[in-house]
């Protein structure tokens, strides 16, 4: 047996020296760990424009470098409040608003990120949405194309949704592109696009829902219609 | 791997570095004495990591380079440890190499570490690393408890691999998804070498989903067991 004093100082040791080769580690990995994410947020963004990045380009080919020169030249960000008003210089970036704490602030604190992407003249508007499926939170990317009605893309991604059921949001390729072409107004009342069960009836505002995962699927739907809402203040300015 | 190639030292030259006892230490865990198949640890993440192949392997090293390195560490330290903090000077030790793993992982390739999400961190528990420890680490030489972690790594990565295949191609038809040598084999659009809807053979084929929920897992090992026992000798329990 040793004595408390050596087990003490043993365990002093060991600890301080743990704690200064991780902190330092943790340090040097830092700048691109934070690069990787933010790279990683970006490609999610442009998923959702991918059919208008160029012929036959796919974010997940897309070299880093690429992704970051997308963005620093034809994705213009807009920071919102939560009455719909751009926030001006001062505020947040876009890219830096994370929508998760976002999500826990009060309706009326938030902060909304809008990106708009240029190409060949037209204007795509990204927003994000972002919502709770069956386990956990899910959210996603809706690009609206210049008549702010029109769907051009959606990409979705999820925290711990069921592989195979819920999780098919995002691991389907074919259930975000139903969302193109889908319109979220309805004779100029709005109305989202919404999932439903059992296979879309209304083609303009509808699209089909996933066997096995219904609760994620109305969790999409009601993520998308309130999201989407939110931005809409904004969007009658520019109209 | 990079691991492999660390030499302790501290082996004298009347030693052989890797003779008939290490190669035992290197082998057995593989089939005669296996951590999932035979002792039954670390189900809870062969469960979890292997509905594709990727994350598996990535898994797999990680387990490697900690059970490897915690037992290099710990035998070490052995006769210095206090006995009566042993479990939690381990404890530090393997915590201390998974929050490597985990930087290293965001540093390297942040998809994946997003895609393993808390798995990476519950390594710290897996039963694997810790028994190992108390088991053999405590009692033997560095260079040998060594190449035990990694024996057992390898045990557990084995197992985990193979599972990794047969739910990926039963599940979502390809091997390696999301790695940079994606295989796709059998599916509905005529991206997978095999195209269901052109198939004359494979026309009624179609992606088990119970092979991507982790119950498939538990069927899988299960089997495995039932397989290695049908044909080891050793394993058959005489009582």
């Amino acid at each position: 047996m040793h004595s408390t004093k050596y087990v003490v100082i043993f365990v002093l040791i060991l600890t301080s020296t743990v704690a200064v080769l991780l902190a330092g580690f943790r340090e040097i990995t830092k700048e691109g760990a934070e690069r990787n994410e933010d790279i990683f947020n970006k490609r999610a963004i442009l998923l959702a424009v991918e059919d208008y990045l160029g012929d036959g380009v796919k974010v997940n080919n897309l070299a880093d470098g690429e992704v970051l020169n997308i963005f620093d030249t034809q994705v213009k960000q807009v920071t919102l409040n939560a009455q719909g008003q751009p926030i001006e210089d001062g505020g947040v970036k876009a890219e830096d608003i994370d929508m998760a704490k976002e999500k826990k602030k009060p309706e009326s604190e938030r902060k909304l990120p809008l990106f708009i992407y240029e190409s060949g003249g037209e204007k795509y508007y990204i927003v994000s949405v972002r919502g709770t499926g069956l386990w956990d939170e899910i959210w996603g990317n809706i690009a609206l194309k210049s008549d702010l009605n029109t769907v051009a893309g959606a990409a979705f991604d999820h925290k711990g949704e069921t592989p195979g059921l819920g999780a098919e949001i995002k691991d389907n390729p074919t259930f975000a592109e139903q969302f193109k072409g889908r319109t979220i107004y309805d004779n100029g009342a709005y109305v989202s696009v919404n999932v439903r069960k059992g296979g879309a009836v209304d083609k303009e505002h509808e699209v089909d829902g996933i066997s096995g995962a219904t609760v994620t699927a109305n969790g999409v739907s009601d993520m998308l219609y309130k999201g989407i809402k939110a931005y809409e203040p904004y969007f009658k300015t520019l109209k | 791997m990079a691991d492999t190639s660390v030499k302790d030292p501290q082996v004298k030259k009347a030693e052989p570095l890797f003779g008939k006892a290490e190669r035992k230490l290197l082998v057995d865990p593989l089939n005669d004495n296996n951590p999932i198949t035979v002792q039954v640890l670390g189900i809870c993440s062969a469960l979890a990591v292997t509905s594709l192949v990727y994350p598996s392997v990535v898994m797999a090293v990680s387990v490697i380079f900690v059970t490897a390195f915690a037992n290099l560490f710990t035998s070490i330290l052995r006769n210095y440890i206090p006995k009566q903090v042993r479990m939690i000077v381990q404890l530090v030790i393997i915590a201390s190499l998974v929050t490597m793993v985990e930087l290293t992982l965001r540093y390297l390739n942040y998809p994946i570490y997003k895609q393993l999400s808390v798995y990476i961190g519950l390594i710290i528990t897996n039963c694997i690393v810790m028994g190992r420890l108390e088991a053999f680490a405590m009692a033997n030489k560095p260079w040998r408890s060594f190449i035990d972690g990694i024996g057992n790594g390898l045990g557990y990565g084995v197992i985990l691999i193979m599972v990794g295949i047969v739910r990926e191609i039963f599940g979502k038809g390809s091997l390696f998804a999301g790695s940079p040598i994606e295989l796709k084999i059998i599916g509905a659009t005529d991206a997978y070498m095999i195209d269901t809807t052109q198939s004359v053979l494979f026309g009624w084929y179609a992606n088990n989903n119970l092979m991507v929920l982790p119950a498939a897992a538990m069927f899988l090992i299960g089997i495995f067991i039932w397989i290695q026992r049908s044909y080891n000798q050793k394993l058959v329990d005489v009582s």
